[in-house]
């Protein structure tokens, strides 16, 4: 057999490893792994499996498209000239070593609260990394966004670097969790409203954005337009397996438990939670009534729908299989005062992300070539409308122009 | 000229149920297992979509998730005096292709055989007497205590709902009085009965027979399987045997392994790659590897340390003997072991018409219903009747499929205003009570290479020769009756047999249930395998699937093929690694 090979193999990349690399160094390094991943970096900077972290990742802003860089040690495409002082530069002020202005899709504005030595430990890490040559393709900007000098207006109006700044009546902790959240997390680039220049806002923060198409739900702690109604445990479980009794991520999210927090460790997991649930409740105004043509679109053409292709899964009553089929009743996501997420898992179909405690992908089906723009209207007004339910209605057009839209 | 390949520890050739299972415990092991499968990738998710996977026509008659004839199929006679010419539609049974084999689209019917199954040779000759001279049944090389822990293993990996009728011994009110003793109770409860089978109890008690809930792979709830993945509740949609489940309700190799195993770092799928032969050294004795084939007509050696020959049983059968490995089974002498003792099964119905009572049958599920199992195995003193051997009974209420069902009475025109009024009538207010019945093995029937035709490999196509006989005959119209009394005990306006007369025929369909042909026993004389399914010609060679049974019992066969294939892993995992070799000596 081909074990004894192996067994020798392995005995002997033991023997040898302690002898390439001390233990300080293997901490520091595994250190940085956790932290490229707490940080989701592979997200981003990895378009194509067989060259992580080699970049060249399309990303979509509403400005054009910006091609994430290469982060392996190679010397001419990727960081390999770098050392951590130009690595902590770039993280914290958003400036290459040359004092080139990165575009702020890349999260310095987060960043900017590292610390020096978990800095450090992420540049120690990447240089571990196998160097692939991989040329970074130029951003697909109109001008005069491709004047990159223009990043310090931006800058000047959006961005300040600053360290982190625990808040010393808080909890330990509850400021390791802020320290994550608003820093490696990143969780505002998605979860935050916008201005026009793209920058999130100081108002309403983490009451939900929009993001590649989808519209990343409030984190608020209101009931309806949030989670208000989840336990810290609710997710911690999120977060760690990608599902909950109440909901499982899907879209854009699925990234971030794959890559990133199924990774982290049930401290961190905690204090996350614990910063998270912190966020108060905006308490908006209860959403207005479906008008009546909505109303009766929902319960006639929506409940008939429902019936005949939802409830099998996610039960008449919508309370769903939980952690397999993601209950309706009371869900956030279905109540979110944006209805893009709704409309789009009805049109294109959702996949959930397997984890190591649920390693079955389940999935919705795309309805976009069996429903008309109407059927999707009729049926998510009544899925936001029914089993106690309530938000605010959608139109036909509404879903007309989300079929079009591209997402990611 | 085939390019080599870099070798691996385990080579499976066929990637369905039981070349799922063997993966996952053979990965679990540490073992490098890569698997060949002819057909592509298919998953819930992306190919059986709750939004199209109830497509009659697309997958019933077309055929989608089936054998493509074209492709690859058999010659069929029924005695050794005819000739045999192709099948070129599938019929009486459908074997499947492609990620997941047959197991995709099966009704999902669990069921252990009895424990004197295991013993048909030795239990009938010592009650009553010699057999028939023609009928070569044997014993199996293992009893069906030792298999018990295996049946478990593979009814908590799908999530079997069920009711035990005798636990440890004790018999439980409820469930199957006659099966064989459980260490434990089925994983789920039994699925919600819906009015036919309730009718069908009621009916059978009181004839003073024993009714029980089928055990089903489709979920009475959700479940979560040891390997920590997921099955969602039944939907009663009615769309199991020929189907794929859109909502992960029925356990296939996809709902209940894939999502670990594809995870695994040592495990690797190759598709579209159909195995042409088993190579051997030039002993004789060891398998070297395979010769496969990609859809680019490139032809590959691929070598392997332990080759698990895992596909469909007649495909087995098939590659044993291109493969020249063992010696040919010939009916003449009754010399030879590989394609003996092919054997199939025997099945017949009553249908039943009412004025007062609706059946709704679309609400039904593969196996939604209720059972007797008054009438199998040796369940029944058999003196004076003529046969071995019995069926269970059963009324099925799988669905209501527009196309397939048709309930109409006798004397209804095929066509017309006439047909339409009576289906109207009919569809629903009509159910039935079904037989299904075991074959015995007997000398002539049996599968061997054609001498004619060839596949598009230049291969020889297998031969398949194979006729119901006195035994069986006499059996299903025993059964038949009973069912007929039961039926009438129902109170229906009208009734209408359907028995199984005459030749069998290839044609209609009956059951995907063949067995045989790379049989188990207890020594290289009398069978293929030990009953580790280990070849006694090549010990570094492992056959799985139901071409091990040595007879076909009266019951759905994927609940033995999973123990035995659990059995086997475990023999493999805990001796064959340490001392590969013989595991038992001839």
């Amino acid at each position: 057999m081909n074990l004894s090979f192996l067994a020798t193999v392995v005995f002997l990349a033991l023997a040898v490893a302690p002898a390439l690399a001390g233990q300080d160094q293997w901490t520091t390094i595994q250190r940085g792994l956790y932290l490229t991943r707490a940080g989701d970096c592979e997200a981003c900077h990895t378009a194509d499996p067989a060259k992580r972290m080699a970049g060249n990742f399309a990303l979509q802003t509403p400005f054009g498209i910006i091609y994430t860089a290469n982060l392996t040690p190679d010397p001419e495409t990727g960081i390999g000239k770098w050392n951590a002082d130009d690595f902590y530069q770039a993280m914290t002020k958003g400036r290459e070593p040359d004092g080139t202005r990165l575009y702020p899709a890349f999260p310095y504005t987060h960043f900017t609260i590292l610390k020096r030595e978990d800095s450090d430990a992420i540049f120690a890490y990447l240089k571990t990394l196998e160097p692939i040559d991989q040329r970074i393709r130029p951003p697909e900007f109109t001008w005069p966004l491709t004047w990159r000098f223009l990043m310090r207006g931006w800058n000047l109006i959006n961005f300040k670097p600053h360290p982190f700044q625990p808040d010393p009546q808080k909890s330990a902790v509850w400021n390791r969790g802020k320290y994550l959240v608003e820093g490696l997390g990143h969780c505002g680039m998605c979860h935050s409203p916008k201005d026009v220049l793209g920058a999130e806002k100081d108002s309403g923060r983490y009451s939900g954005g929009e993001v590649e198409g989808w519209w990343a739900p409030s984190l608020s702690g209101d009931k309806r337009d949030g989670i208000g109604d989840w336990s810290k445990d609710d997710l911690v479980s999120f977060l760690k397996y990608g599902r909950n009794d109440k909901s499982a991520a899907f879209g854009p999210m699925t990234d971030v438990i794959e890559h990133s927090t199924q990774y982290l460790n049930d401290q961190d997991l905690g204090a996350i939670a614990t910063y998270v649930k912190e966020i108060p409740a905006r308490n908006d105004k209860e959403p207005a009534r479906l008008s009546d043509d909505q109303n009766r679109q929902a319960q006639s053409v929506g409940g008939q729908i429902y019936a005949a292709q939802c409830s099998a899964c996610h039960a008449p009553d919508g309370s769903g299989v939980p952690t397999m089929f993601g209950p309706l009743k009371g869900s956030s996501v279905a109540q979110s005062r944006n209805p893009e997420t709704v409309i789009r898992a009805v049109l294109e179909g959702v996949r959930s992300a397997p984890t190591d405690k649920y390693p079955t992908p389940h999935s919705m089906p795309s309805f976009a070539w069996k429903l008309t723009d109407g059927e999707v209207a009729a049926v998510v007004n009544y899925v936001r409308n029914s089993f106690g339910n309530r938000a605010a209605g959608v139109d036909a057009g509404e879903v007309h122009a989300i079929r079009e839209k591209p997402s990611s | 000229m085939a390019r080599k390949l870099p070798s691996v520890d385990v080579l499976i050739i066929g990637f369905g149920w039981t070349g799922a299972i063997m993966a996952e415990q053979l990965t679990a092991e540490g073992l490098q297992v890569l698997a060949l499968e002819r057909g592509v990738w298919r998953d819930t998710s992306t190919d059986f979509a709750v939004t199209n996977a109830q497509d009659e026509l697309r997958y019933r008659y077309r055929g989608e998730l089936f054998e493509e004839p074209a492709r690859g199929t058999l010659t069929f006679r029924n005695s050794p005096t005819q000739t045999a010419l192709p099948m070129r539609r599938l019929g009486s049974f459908l074997p499947g292709t492609n990620v997941g084999g047959s197991g995709v689209h099966w009704n999902g019917q669990t069921w252990r055989f009895l424990p004197t199954d295991f013993l048909t040779k030795t239990h009938n000759e010592q009650r009553y007497g010699p057999l028939a001279a023609d009928m070569t049944v044997q014993d199996w090389a293992i009893t069906y205590e030792e298999l018990e822990p295996y049946y478990d293993q593979f009814e908590y990996l799908c999530g079997i709902s069920g009711k035990a009728g005798n636990l440890k011994g004790v018999k439980q009110e409820g469930g199957n009085p006659f099966e064989g003793a459980r260490s434990r109770d089925y994983p789920n409860p039994p699925m919600e009965m819906v009015y036919a089978p309730a009718l069908f109890r009621e009916a059978a008690a009181g004839l003073g027979f024993h009714p029980f809930p089928a055990p089903s792979a489709n979920m009475s709830r959700p479940y979560t399987n040891p390997l920590g993945i997921g099955l969602g509740p039944c939907t009663y949609c009615g769309f199991c045997e020929k189907f794929a489940c859109g909502n992960y309700s029925k356990a296939t190799a996809q709902t209940t392994i894939l999502p670990v195993l594809m995870r695994r770092d040592n495990f690797t799928l190759r598709t579209e790659s159909e195995v042409l032969r088993i190579l051997k050294d030039r002993s004789g004795k060891r398998a070297t590897g395979v010769e496969y084939i990609d859809t680019e007509g490139q032809v590959w050696e691929q070598p392997a340390d332990l080759v698990i020959l895992a596909s469909y049983i007649l495909n087995n059968a098939h590659l044993m003997l291109v493969s020249k490995i063992g010696q040919p089974y010939d009916p003449a002498t009754g010399q030879g072991v590989v394609g003996k003792n092919y054997a199939y099964q025997i099945t017949s119905s009553v249908d039943l018409f009412f004025d007062d009572k609706y059946f709704n049958n679309f609400v039904g599920a593969g196996a939604l219903g209720m059972i007797i199992d008054d009438f199998n195995g040796d369940n029944f003193d058999h003196a004076g009747l003529g046969f071995i051997g019995g069926g269970y009974i059963a009324q099925w209420t799988t669905n209501g499929r527009p196309i397939e069902t048709r309930p109409v009475p006798d004397g209804t025109p095929k066509w017309g205003a006439k047909w339409k009024k009576a289906m109207r009538d009919s569809y629903l207010r009509s159910t039935s009570v079904a037989t299904h019945g075991a074959v015995m093995s007997h000398r002539q029937n049996y599968l061997d290479l054609d001498p004619t035709y060839k596949d598009v490999y230049g291969r020889p196509l297998l031969r398949m020769t194979f006729d119901f006989t006195d035994n069986e005959h006499k059996m299903s119209k025993y059964l038949t009756d009973k069912a007929t009394a039961i039926a009438k005990a129902m109170k229906p306006r009208e009734f209408k047999v359907n028995g199984r007369d005459g030749h069998y025929s290839i044609v209609p369909y009956q059951t995907t249930h063949n067995t045989g042909g790379t049989i188990m026993g207890a020594n290289p004389r009398e069978s293929v395998t030990n009953k580790f399914l280990q070849s006694w010609d090549v010990p570094n060679l492992f056959l799985l699937g139901s071409g091990a049974f040595p007879q076909n019992a009266g019951y759905n066969p994927t609940g033995t093929v999973g123990a035995l294939a659990y059995h086997a892993a475990k023999a493999i995992r805990e001796q064959y690694l340490r001392a590969p070799g013989p595991l038992v000596q001839a």
